[in-house]
C-alpha cells in the first residue's frame, strides 16, 4: 500500500510523454468498479423476472466493462487518437462481421 | 559545406524534438511522431478484434443448432466462471500497477505486480483446464421417477430409455468399453466445436501472454527491464488487456447469455 502511494507522485515522464496517466489509486478505483459490475451481472443473471430484459442489461454492462478497461488501462482516453482509431476500426469490423453473419444465417438459410 | 551539414544537423535536431513531445513516441524519428512499435501493437489488436469477432460469431450462429448434447445448460457452472473471469479483471489491474511501477523506476515494485500478472493468468488457465476437463467429462446422473416431470434438462430426458424395468437411477452412459459417452468434446456436437475453439484460442492467448509476462521477469533481474525502456511493458500491458477484454465478451455472449434459456436462437 505504500508502495501504492509513492508511486501515485509520480513524476517520470520516461520515453513517452505521459505525465497524464491515471494514478494508481485510479487503477484501483477502476478494478473496484469492474468487479461491482461483474458481480452485478451474475446477480441480475439469476433474477428469474427480467425474462428477456436480461439481454440489454447484460450487454450495457458488459460495453461498460470493455470501455473501462480500454480507456483507463490501455490509455486510450489519454494516448493519441491514432492508437484509438486503429483498434476501433478492428473492433468496428469486428462487430460488423458479427452482425453480417447472423443476418446471414437468420435471413438467407433455408430453414 | 561544413555549414551546410551544420543546418541539416539543426535541422534534425529540432524535428526530432518536435516529434518526442507527442504521445507515444520512443526519442525516434517516425513519419507519424508515434511510436512505431506501439502502432503496430495497436494495428495487431485491432486485426485480433476481427478474429476473435469471426470466432465469436460462428458460436452464435451455431448456438442452439446441436442435434445432440450436452448442451451449454448442461455444462455451464456461472459461480465458476465468475471467480475466474475476477481474477483475470485483477490481473489488469496488477498489470497497469507493474507498468506504473516501472515509470517510476521502481524495479521492486515492478517485479511484484508482473508476477502477481502472470500468477494471475496461471490461475485463470487452471480454471480453464478444470473446466474443460470437466466438460470432457461430464456424466449424466438422475433418478428415473423424474423422468417426464419437467425437473431434467433436455439432454437427460434423451437418455429416459435408460430407465427400463427394475433400473431406478442413471449414473452415467458408458459403450462396451466403459468409456464415457456424456462429455463435451470438440467433436460431439457443434456446440463443443465453436466453444472449445473460441476459448482455446482466447486460452492459448493467455498462455502466450503469461510466457511474455515471465520473460519480462527474468529479463528484469538481467537489467533489460527499465525506466527508460518502459515501452517494453507498456507492449506487454496492451497486449495484457486485450485479452482481458476478449473475455469480458466471452464470459457476457458464451457464458451468461449461453445458459439463459430465452437467449435467442439465430
Amino acid at each position: 500500500m505504500a508502495q501504492n502511494e509513492d508511486m501515485s507522485t509520480d513524476t517520470h515522464l520516461g520515453s513517452e510523454n505521459h505525465s497524464d496517466h491515471p494514478t494508481p489509486l485510479t487503477y484501483f478505483k477502476v478494478a473496484m468498479i469492474l468487479s461491482i459490475i461483474t458481480a452485478i451481472e451474475v446477480g441480475i443473471f439469476y433474477v428469474e423476472d427480467l425474462s428477456y430484459g436480461i439481454i440489454p442489461i447484460l450487454t450495457i454492462l458488459s460495453v461498460m466493462k470493455f470501455a473501462l478497461v480500454i480507456m483507463f488501462y490501455m490509455h486510450l482516453r489519454y494516448d493519441n487518437r491514432l492508437f484509438s482509431t486503429l483498434f476501433l476500426t478492428g473492433l468496428v469490423l469486428a462487430f460488423l462481421v458479427v452482425i453480417a453473419l447472423l443476418a446471414l444465417f437468420q435471413f438467407f438459410t433455408p430453414s | 559545406m561544413i555549414q551546410m551539414k551544420a543546418k541539416v544537423i539543426k535541422g534534425a535536431r529540432i524535428l526530432q524534438e518536435a516529434v518526442t513531445t507527442q504521445h507515444g513516441t520512443d526519442h525516434e524519428y517516425t513519419t507519424t511522431g508515434l511510436n512505431h512499435r506501439k502502432l503496430l501493437m495497436w494495428a495487431f489488436l485491432g486485426s485480433d478484434c476481427m478474429f476473435f469477432g469471426s470466432l465469436i460469431a460462428t458460436y452464435m450462429v451455431y448456438y442452439g443448432k446441436s442435434k445432440v448434447g450436452p448442451f451449454p445448460e448442461d455444462l455451464f457452472s456461472i459461480p465458476i466462471t465468475s471467480v475466474s473471469t475476477f481474477v483475470l479483471l485483477m490481473s489488469s489491474m496488477s498489470m497497469v500497477l507493474a507498468y506504473a511501477a516501472i515509470r517510476k523506476g521502481s524495479l521492486k515494485g515492478f517485479r511484484v505486480w508482473i508476477l502477481s500478472t502472470a500468477l494471475m493468468g496461471m490461475t485463470f488457465l487452471a480454471f480453464q483446464v478444470f473446466e474443460f476437463y470437466e466438460f470432457a467429462n461430464h456424466e449424466v446422473h438422475f433418478d428415473c421417477s423424474q423422468v417426464g416431470t419437467g425437473n431434467l434438462s433436455a439432454f437427460e430426458e434423451s437418455f429416459q430409455n435408460e430407465c427400463i424395468e427394475g433400473v431406478t437411477t442413471v449414473d452415467g452412459i458408458h459403450d462396451s468399453d466403459g468409456n464415457n459417452l456424456t462429455g463435451l468434446t470438440p467433436k460431439t456436437n457443434l456446440f463443443g466445436t465453436t466453444f472449445f475453439t473460441l476459448t482455446g484460442f482466447h486460452g492459448a492467448h493467455v498462455t502466450l501472454g503469461v510466457i511474455w509476462l515471465l520473460s519480462l521477469f527474468f529479463y528484469s533481474f538481467r537489467g533489460g527491464v527499465t525506466r527508460e525502456r518502459d515501452l517494453d511493458v507498456d507492449l506487454a500491458a496492451l497486449y495484457w488487456h486485450f485479452v482481458d477484454i476478449v473475455w469480458i465478451v466471452i464470459f457476457t455472449v458464451v457464458y451468461l447469455f449461453g445458459v439463459f434459456p430465452g437467449f435467442p436462437e439465430s
